[in-house]
């Protein structure tokens, strides 16, 4: 059986991975693609503590998994129509274009 | 080591990077499908069947397709020579995250606590976690609910095309006008 710490550094590197993706594209859709890796790396933690920890007859650390894989899928769907919206406003989904509040700084 | 555990580590990791790294937007979500079947296939390793098959429904079957889509309707999916894919401050992004790692990695390797025996593996089937879902859940699980219909809602009302204001909406109306 693989040892705990192996789990953890395993996904400390997925979140390494999403919080770089997330910073370092332009694209907003590649932003949401960060933040599912960093989530998912949260899920596998709770997974690996659950699985290691005292307590492992109660389901807890499933259900949590569960309860932040049903919500991260919301979130994907705001974020998702957020991004469509913006490209409907502006033609652009380049986060570093999008940077006023008002559209009409700029013609459609 | 586990070889299973490293087999699919190196897949998750590999599709993660990527995910994040390639020029090709339909390259990139391929590749996140990629990473969500392997972090599938190490909840499977680690005993947590349920998680492991609603990963794989939510994650690859929804949320892979919906960003696929996404970069369709938004054009992203053409890269083009010349367009910068990369942010201008792509440097401090990549320190912050190695900054991160850093100090993740640090905190774990500092915790001789953490090198434990696993347990027996437990034996959780889904109708326990169905009738934990029903009784001691049920208070988030309705919360869930009526969070995702608000979200089905909200995305539906944003994503929708916004009609110019001070025209009327087109109607079997119009042509009644000049």
């Amino acid at each position: 059986m693989t040892p705990l710490p192996y789990w953890l550094i395993l996904s400390s590197i997925l979140f390494a991975i999403g919080l770089a993706g997330c910073l370092v594209r332009r694209n907003a859709i590649m932003v949401l693609i960060g933040i599912e890796l960093m989530l998912n790396a949260a899920n596998l933690n709770f997974i690996a503590f659950w699985r290691y920890g005292s307590g492992a007859e109660a389901a807890h650390g499933i259900m949590f998994v569960l309860f932040a894989i049903a919500i991260a899928a919301a979130e994907t769907a705001v974020g998702l129509a957020l991004v469509i919206a913006l490209y409907r406003l502006r033609r652009t989904v380049q986060v570093d274009e999008a940077d006023a509040l008002k559209a009409d700084d700029k013609p459609r | 080591m586990n070889p299973v555990f490293f087999i699919l580590a190196v897949v998750t990791l590999a599709g993660a990077l990527g995910a994040v790294a390639l020029r090709n937007m339909v390259h990139c979500a391929l590749c996140l499908a990629v990473t969500f079947i392997g972090i599938a296939a190490l909840f499977l390793h680690q005993g947590a069947q349920f998680a492991g098959l609603v990963q794989v429904l939510v994650y690859v079957g929804a949320v892979a397709v919906l960003i696929v889509f996404a970069i369709l309707l938004t054009r992203s999916g053409d890269a083009r020579k010349g367009v910068a894919v990369f942010s201008r401050s792509w440097k401090t992004g990549l320190l912050t995250a190695a900054a991160t790692l850093a100090t993740l990695v640090a905190a774990i390797v500092n915790s001789p606590g953490l090198l434990r025996e696993a347990p027996r593996a437990p034996e959780l089937s889904v109708r326990q976690i169905g009738l934990d879902l029903m009784s001691q859940w049920l208070l988030p699980l309705e919360i869930l609910g009526l969070l995702l219909t608000a979200t089905m809602i909200g995305a539906v009302i944003l994503a929708m095309p916004e009609k110019p204001s001070g025209e009327p909406a087109p109607g079997p109306e119009k042509g009644a006008r000049p």
